[in-house]
Formats: structure tokens, C-alpha cells, sequence
């Protein structure tokens, strides 16, 4: 591709903020040899933020970790301007700072002792700290908060915690590792004007890695890094202008929008279909014109042309190095079952106190049978609790909840047979295998003979896992693990499907792949619901609630959400935006309220 | 500032603070050792004391009071009285006592007659080792009626029966002397190596080794920084530990203090270079604890002579035992407090202290890189 055609040969060039020479990287884990980093060569520009983009398992951190003289390399070099790291680890972590993904910060000590540590540590002399902290206290808002315990603080306010630490001497290279993972959108917002503020203010050099690909947009260049290896690399503008003409919206009446994705995503000559808002978005082949999409069985189809985003790109680019079409030929034909359009799920007035603090504060929602259900939120907003209370591990202080008809206080152990749950971090058996553990989630749903075959055969063949029949668990890309939780946790063909955080860190295929199955199961009638801090699969629910500390701030569609928060200045807002504006619209509120 | 002395300052000062915020370190240094010298002290005890001892007399005599009244005024022995025989081995079955003492009809009149008269003795056989004991101190408390029996009636000893000579016995040294120091190492060795072993491990989990080793900061630093404040907290419990065994526990104190402070300064640096060593291996504190058990309060237990003698050992395990530095401070602390400073034992073990501190400290350094591979 042409970005990384453009790339200057990498040399140890002073001028450069970071050459990496084909690095490359090799874990061993058990007896064999996984490669996390597979000659990785590319150069960064001082003075600029450069994204390091790609899903969990990439190489991200294992990269960041070699540039820091963390961990040693397999083979290539990585210099940082000019000097060698494997040669002079020192050297280089005197030029560089580097905040580790759980920002590094000691939960023991108060904001004000984590910055004299830090300060300490840098080598900062006394001389210099008065104004030094100021500023940085300034720039991160934590000006009230010095005396208190860093354990204490929010997810957002440690992130800012742990970047005053690492500012604490203002680096060369400042080395950011998914910074923005798990804070909520304001806080992501928060720090990326510090970095922009810290590039353009002192010029400092910015390598951030994130998995987040609308954060892609916002760097000056990307490393874009998938399975250890480059795929690509230049401006993100670059990367958008490749799709030039490629960008679609399509609607056709008389046609659910699944429907239309499911179609659309199997047509030939389709790179990618997703829902957004009430339409599909459609990237294109290359090669193919928009008039040449003739899905079959759909009438009236329109096509408005839209403004590429940098995802297209990367969809794109994985379909080239992968090669891989969605595997919906033998079209999944959206089953019609009419299923009745009662309620699954009631929850009514829910809260739930762990001693004085409210982790679900008095929050009630409706969801139809056959929906998908969304619970938006940053971490700690109070989606698990409210998950935990659903699936009846967890008593509800006060409230109603009934699932599928049964009240969760009184047959919880009837509902819970009737709801297929998939966890956070997909609890599989590692030491098992596929086959092994499939046997085993069926046998504790009480399955039994010829059923029980059925079933896991129905879940090797559904979820195309005949080929890893006998891999142990453990070793399976990140996307068959959660392939397999899902089939696991449909083994009993539940009625009510609760996903919590389901795609969180899966790459990009993946996640449309893993969302191509939840629509059919929707539409054959299975409730879902499902929880994501990811704000644009807010679109593939059919209504959603947005919540924070534990409240619901807003109902709706994902399109009723996104018109509520429309003014004139932002006249076409995304989710974040929208969800950005409901939480400050609410602090306001509160603010208000109590002053 | 020293840019060195200044990162050693704030690792140390950000140690400290986590000392005092976090009670767990504190717990390991101060509340472990003292529950577990407790635990030890009042519960692990070689002597048997107030056995419950059953006495059955089938004729109330003068001679039978006598004698009954000797196990009633002994420490050792909590009599109990029964009727009649059977009823006397229920209570042995039931567990109600651990042994008893039939004296039968004819024991008073024997006694006048000058004869050696028959009394029966039943142990509960079960813990071999009290069993052993209470037939001794019967016996030995037979031995000393008898003589006084024979002194006030004027007749020679009669050494009525056969008195072990092989086990000497001497009711003025209790065990709990011996033990006390010897328990001393080897809490010393679990709290000196827990204490590192899992603070290291703690850095591991929430991630901060990842954001220290970042910075300039040395090895030599990080680990420096983690022994300063520990052996202070660690030394901090021995004090503790010896003011228990010299107050609460009675033990005397013979030897130099000097000694004493020399001896539990090399001691708590191997302890806490082991913890160091462990925490290379171990990057959870569960695992660093389970481990940190398992190759130091074991052996210290098993392998340092505190309980189990050293020179009764095969020759493999013998050989065994001299890498567990617990050994040598054994046999210190047994020397300072019961025997006082006795140079040809303090020396040759002080030497193998500073042995062992030298080599846990340097293997740790070795084994410590500034990665994290």
C-alpha cells in the first residue's frame, strides 16, 4: 500500500524519534513458540503523536515494552533518536517515560507522594518542583485532589494521575499504553487534549497505542499492527483517502436493518456491512461501483455515499492480509419466527448497596423479546452489578426483576435455566480443549444422550470450530475463545442471551463476525443483552440505556440518543457525543442541585 | 542532591509509607511472630504437664493416702480418683485421662510388712512419646515415696523396683527454654522472607515494578530500597520476639546482647535475600507466599536442630542442612540464651550467618535483571 511504500528506509537516524528495525519478538509459552512481534520496521517523526493501532494480542505492549529496554529482543534493533536500546538501556530510559497500562501508580499513597516519588525517581531538583507540580496539577485538574490516596481516585482521574507521573520530567519519547482503555469518554477526551497540548506546547514525542480505531483519527500518523505484524503505516488521513468513494449508507424499505446487514455483508464485492443507526453501512471492494449492488430478495435499495473512516481502512487491510470473506455464502436467511412481542426482561426500580455505597441506584428498563438491549457505560457505572442481579448471582438489595416471566427473587434457579450467560473474560477451561470443554458446559446444563450430542455438534459446525476440536483452549486466537464462549453458553438453547462485554479487545473481524451471530440469534427470537463500553456497538442494539455511577441517564434508540444531543454546532454527533453531553448535562444538574 | 541518594530517599520514604498505610506488612513483622511464639510457646511443649492421671485405691489406708498424695502435689500429674478399676479404664477410653494407677488390697499392708508391694500402672499408649513420659514421672515418683517411705521407717533403700537409667530427667529444666530460642529463627526466617518475597510480588500485580524499572533507577537501587526498610520492620519483630521469650515466656537471657543483635542482623539479611530470590521467581503474592512457606519455614522447622536433632539425621539430609541458615541461628540463639557467650559456638556459626547473608543477598542480585523476561 502506498502509506508504507512512502516510509524513509529505517536507519538509526538521529532525526528520528523511533526507527524499529525488523523487531522481532518471540514468547514461549508451554513448548511452543508464539511470536508476539514478527519484523516489525518503521520509523516515527519527533514532535508528532503516533498511534500504535491494532486489537489485543497485536504485539502493542510487547512493542512499547522493547522501546522501554523492558523486555529483550529476538532479533532487529529499536533506537530511540539515535541510540541503540538493546546497547544503551539506560541511556534510553533516560530520554523516554513510559505509562504502563495500569498507570503505575502506588494505590497506598496520596496524589501528592506519588508525584514526589515519581520525582524523586527523575532525579527533578527541589528547585524545581514548586512550579513544576503546579503546572502539572493544572493541566490535569487534580489541583483538589493532592492529599488524596491514588486508590481512591477514579479511573479517570488515575490515568491523569499516572500521566502527571510520567510527565513528572518532561521526556523525549513519551510512551502511552492503552491509555484509554476503560475510562470513560470524557476523561478520553481529557487526555487527549493534554497529549495535543504536550506535542504542541513542548514538542514532545508521542508513540500511544490504543485499540480504539476512532482514536486513530486523532494522531498525527499510525502504526497500524495486527498478529505481530505491520499492515500498514502512514497519516490517518492517508488511510481514509485510500477509501475515497467506497463509503456507503444503505436503507431499503420494507427491510429490517439486520436483515439488510445480513444480505448486504454476504453480496459480492461488499468489504464490510454494518449497522449504524437505521442504516448499513456499506465499504466497498476497489473495484466495485455502488451500481453494481444487486442483493438478491431486497427492493429498493438506496445508496448514499458517506465520509470514509479510518476502520474502513483497516477492515479493508485485514481482508487483504487475510483474505477471509465473512463466511455468511450459505446465507443465514433470517428465520421469521414471530416471536411474541412481550417482555423478557423487567427490571424495575433496581438498586443494589454494598454497604454505603449505591452501585445501582434505583434504575428500571423493559426489554422486548427478540431485541438486542444495550447497557452502555464506563467501567464502574454500574453495568456488572446490574448483569450479576440479572443472572441471579447477585441479590438485589430493592427493585424487581423478573426474566423470561420468573421472578428472580423467588425461582431464580428456574430463570437462570432459561438465560445463557457469557462472562468478561470468557471462563473457559484453558486446560481443556474446545471439544472438552463444550462436553463439559452441556453436562452442567444437564443435557443428556442424543440431545446432548446434537448440541455440541450443532456448536462445532455453527461456530466453525471442527478444526480446533481437540486444540487446548488456552491457545486459541482471542476470536475462537470468544467463538467458544458464545457456543458455550448457548449449549442449552436459552431464550434470554446475556453478554457482558463480549467483544471487548477482539479485533475488528472478529467483532462484525461475533455481531453477525447475535443478530441471528435475535432474530430467531433469543433476547440479548448485552453490555459495552464500546460506544459504536451501541448501533447494533435495537434500544439501549446509557448509564453512570450506577443511574440510567437516558433510554432509546441509538438514533433518538444521537438527536438529543444534536445543536447546531455539532450537527451530526456520534454516540460519544451523545454520551458526552448526557453526562455532563448531568453533573451540571447535580452541581446544581447541590449548590 | 545525589541523583542516587535522592531515588534511594524516595523509594525508601514511598516504602515506609506503604508500611504504615498497608497493616500487612506490619502484621508479618509484629503480629505473626507474636502469634506464633504464643501458639508455640504455650502449645508445643516436650514436658508433660498436668496429665490427667487416674488413682484407683481398692483399700483406703495410710500408706495408699500417702502415696496419692505425692501425685497430688506434683506439677506434672492432674489425679482424678475412681471407685474401682473398670471404671477408671472407661474414663482412659474415653480419653478423660491419659493413664492411671491401680493401687490394689493388699498395698498397705505390703507397704508395713516391709515388702515391695504391686501397683499397677496403665498408659494410653497411643502418643508413644507421653506415654513414655508419664511412665517415667510414675516412676519416678514411686522411686521418691518409696525412699522417703523407707527413710522414716529407718530401712536402707529398698529399691522396690527397676528405674530406667538411660533417660535423665530433670524437673528444674522445662523444654520450653530450649524451644523458645530455636522457635525464635525460625519465625525470623518466614517473617524476614515473607516480607520481601511479598511486597516484590505486590509491585509484580498492580503493576508499578513495570513503571519503576522504567525510570533510571538501578537494580542495586530497587532492591537496596526494599532492604532498608524491611530489615528495620524485620529486626522490629525480633526485638518484639525476645522481649516475649524473656518476659512472658521466662527464658533467661545469659549472653551478650551485642552478640545477640550481630547474630539476628545477618540472620534477617539472608532471611530477606531469600524473599528477594523468591521474588524473581514468584509475580503473585500468592504464589510468593506459598513458596516462601515451603522453602524456608519448613526446613527452618524441620532441618535446623530446633526440635529435631541435627546429628540423628541420614547423612544426605545432614548434609542438607547446612544451606539452611536457620541452622546456625539455632544454634546461636540455644548458646546466647540458655548457656551465654560461648565463643567456639558463636564464632564458627556467626561466620556461616554472614556466609549464607552474602550468598542469599548476591544470588538474589544475580537473579534480579531489569526486565521482564
Amino acid at each position: 500500500m502506498p502509506a508504507a511504500a512512502k516510509m524513509p528506509p529505517p536507519n538509526d537516524n538521529p532525526q528520528k524519534a523511533l526507527v524499529l528495525n525488523r523487531v522481532t519478538r518471540r514468547f514461549r509459552v508451554a513448548k511452543r513458540i508464539v511470536p508476539a512481534l514478527e519484523g516489525v520496521s518503521a520509523a516515527t517523526s519527533p514532535g508528532l503523536v503516533t498511534g500504535l493501532i491494532g486489537p489485543d494480542g497485536a504485539g502493542k505492549t510487547t512493542l512499547m515494552r522493547l522501546i522501554a529496554g523492558l523486555l529483550a529482543l529476538d532479533e532487529g534493533n529499536i533506537s530511540v533518536f539515535g541510540t541503540d536500546v538493546s546497547a544503551a538501556p539506560l541511556k534510553v530510559q533516560g530520554m523516554i517515560s513510559y505509562m504502563p497500562q495500569r498507570f503505575g501508580l502506588y494505590e497506598d499513597l496520596t496524589v501528592q507522594e506519588n508525584l514526589d516519588l515519581y520525582a524523586d525517581l527523575q532525579g527533578v531538583p527541589a528547585a524545581d518542583r514548586p512550579a513544576h507540580y503546579a503546572e502539572l496539577l493544572h493541566m490535569t485538574g487534580m489541583k483538589p485532589f493532592t492529599s488524596r490516596l491514588a486508590g481512591r481516585l477514579s479511573g479517570g482521574m488515575k490515568q491523569k494521575l499516572g500521566l502527571a507521573c510520567t510527565l513528572i520530567r518532561p521526556p523525549r519519547l513519551l510512551l502511552l499504553d492503552e491509555p484509554t482503555v476503560g475510562v470513560d469518554p470524557i476523561s478520553r477526551r481529557e487526555l487527549w487534549q493534554i497529549v495535543d497540548h504536550l506535542v504542541r506546547g513542548a514538542g514532545m514525542s508521542v508513540l500511544l497505542s490504543t485499540a480504539y480505531l476512532d482514536e486513530a483519527e486523532r494522531c498525527d500518523e499510525v502504526l497500524l499492527l495486527h498478529e505481530g505484524q505491520l499492515i500498514g503505516a502512514g497519516k490517518p488521513t492517508d488511510f481514509t483517502r485510500a477509501m475515497t468513494g467506497r463509503s456507503f449508507l444503505a436503507r431499503a424499505d420494507g427491510t429490517p436493518k439486520r436483515m439488510l446487514q445480513t444480505v448486504l455483508a454476504a453480496t459480492s464485492g461488499v468489504t464490510d456491512a454494518l449497522i449504524q443507526g437505521e442504516a448499513v453501512r456499506l465499504v466497498l471492494d476497489a473495484s466495485t461501483g455502488p451500481e453494481t449492488i444487486r442483493p438478491p430478495g431486497i427492493m429498493g435499495l438506496k445508496l448514499s455515499p458517506t465520509s470514509p473512516r479510518f476502520e474502513d481502512r483497516f477492515i479493508d487491510l485485514l481482508r487483504a492480509k487475510t483474505a477471509a470473506q465473512t463466511p455468511a455464502a450459505q446465507p443465514t436467511q433470517p428465520a421469521t419466527i414471530q416471536a411474541p412481542h412481550d417482555a423478557a426482561i423487567e427490571v424495575a426500580h433496581l438498586t443494589k448497596r454494598f454497604g454505603v455505597f449505591t452501585a445501582v441506584d434505583d434504575i428500571s428498563f423493559t426489554v422486548k423479546r427478540g431485541n438486542i438491549f444495550g447497557l452502555l457505560g464506563a467501567n464502574g457505572a454500574g453495568k456488572s452489578t446490574t448483569f450479576r442481579m440479572l443472572c441471579g448471582l447477585l441479590p438485589a438489595t430493592s427493585g424487581r426483576l423478573r426474566v423470561d416471566g420468573f421472578d428472580l427473587r423467588t425461582a431464580a434457579a428456574t430463570a437462570r435455566g432459561r438465560l445463557g450467560y457469557m462472562a468478561q473474560k470468557f471462563s473457559l477451561y484453558g486446560d481443556l480443549s474446545v471439544l472438552q470443554n463444550l462436553r463439559f458446559f452441556a453436562a452442567a446444563y444437564g443435557l443428556r444422550g442424543t440431545r446432548r450430542v446434537e448440541r455440541i455438534n450443532w456448536a462445532l459446525n455453527e461456530f466453525e470450530l471442527n478444526d480446533y476440536a481437540n486444540a487446548t483452549s488456552r491457545d486459541l486466537p482471542l476470536g475462537f475463545k470468544q467463538r467458544m464462549a458464545l457456543a458455550c453458553a448457548l449449549m442449552h438453547e436459552p431464550d434470554v442471551l446475556f453478554l457482558d462485554e463480549p467483544t471487548s479487545g477482539v479485533d475488528p473481524l472478529a467483532r462484525r463476525e461475533f455481531w453477525r451471530r447475535i443478530n441471528a440469534l435475535a432474530d430467531q427470537g433469543v433476547t440479548v443483552l448485552v453490555t459495552t463500553h464500546f460506544m459504536d456497538e451501541a448501533e447494533y442494539c435495537d434500544r439501549l440505556v446509557i448509564m453512570a455511577q450506577g443511574r440510567i441517564l437516558a433510554t432509546g434508540t441509538s438514533e433518538e440518543l444521537k438527536t438529543a444531543s444534536r445543536t447546531t454546532a455539532l450537527p451530526s454527533p456520534t454516540m460519544e457525543d451523545a454520551f458526552v453531553s448526557l453526562i455532563t448535562a448531568d453533573s451540571a444538574k447535580r452541581t446544581g442541585q447541590t449548590a | 542532591m545525589n541523583m542516587l541518594l535522592m531515588r534511594l530517599r524516595g523509594l525508601v520514604r514511598k516504602e515506609i509509607l506503604q508500611i504504615l498505610r498497608d497493616p500487612s506488612s506490619i502484621a508479618i513483622a509484629f503480629i505473626l511472630p507474636t502469634v506464633l511464639l504464643l501458639l508455640f510457646g504455650y502449645g508445643v511443649s516436650l514436658d508433660a504437664r498436668h496429665v490427667g492421671l487416674g488413682l484407683v485405691v481398692d483399700e483406703p489406708s495410710a500408706a495408699a493416702t500417702s502415696f496419692a498424695a505425692e501425685f497430688r502435689r506434683s506439677p506434672y500429674f492432674t489425679p482424678h480418683d475412681f471407685a474401682s478399676e473398670p471404671a477408671a479404664e472407661r474414663a482412659m477410653n474415653d480419653g478423660d485421662i491419659d493413664g492411671f494407677i491401680w493401687l490394689q488390697r493388699d498395698f498397705a499392708r505390703q507397704v508395713t510388712a516391709g515388702q515391695s508391694p504391686a501397683i499397677a500402672l496403665f498408659v494410653n499408649g497411643i502418643d508413644a512419646n507421653n506415654a513414655r513420659l508419664i511412665e517415667n514421672y510414675v516412676d519416678q515418683s514411686w522411686a521418691a515415696w518409696v525412699t522417703h517411705q523407707a527413710a522414716q521407717a529407718g530401712i536402707a533403700n529398698p529399691t522396690p523396683i527397676d528405674i530406667e537409667p538411660r533417660i535423665w530427667f530433670n524437673p528444674a529444666v522445662s523444654s520450653r527454654d530450649y524451644l523458645i530460642p530455636g522457635l525464635i529463627a525460625v519465625i525470623m526466617t518466614l517473617t524476614g522472607a515473607l516480607l520481601t518475597a511479598l511486597v516484590i510480588a505486590r509491585e509484580w500485580e498492580r503493576g508499578t515494578m513495570e513503571a519503576l524499572m522504567v525510570t533510571t533507577v538501578s537494580m542495586h537501587e530497587i532492591l537496596i530500597s526494599k532492604i532498608i526498610p524491611y530489615f528495620l520492620l524485620g529486626m522490629g519483630g525480633m526485638v518484639v520476639s525476645v522481649l516475649i521469650a524473656v518476659f512472658l515466656f521466662g527464658v533467661p537471657l545469659l549472653g551478650s546482647l551485642v552478640i545477640l543483635s550481630l547474630a539476628s542482623s545477618l540472620f534477617m539479611l539472608a532471611s530477606l535475600g531469600m524473599g528477594l530470590l523468591i521474588s524473581t521467581v514468584a509475580k503473585n503474592q500468592f504464589v510468593a507466599g506459598q513458596i516462601a512457606i515451603i522453602t524456608t519455614f519448613l526446613p527452618a522447622f524441620i532441618l535446623s536442630g530446633f526440635i529435631f536433632d541435627i546429628s540423628s539425621m541420614p547423612a544426605p539430609i545432614q548434609l542438607l542442612t547446612h544451606i539452611v541458615a536457620a541452622r546456625y541461628f539455632v544454634a546461636i540463639l540455644q548458646t546466647l540464651f540458655l548457656a551465654g557467650t560461648v565463643w567456639s559456638v558463636i564464632v564458627p556459626n556467626l561466620f556461616a550467618l554472614l556466609i549464607m547473608a552474602v550468598m542469599f543477598l548476591g544470588l538474589a542480585r544475580l537473579t534480579a535483571r531489569k526486565s521482564l523476561d
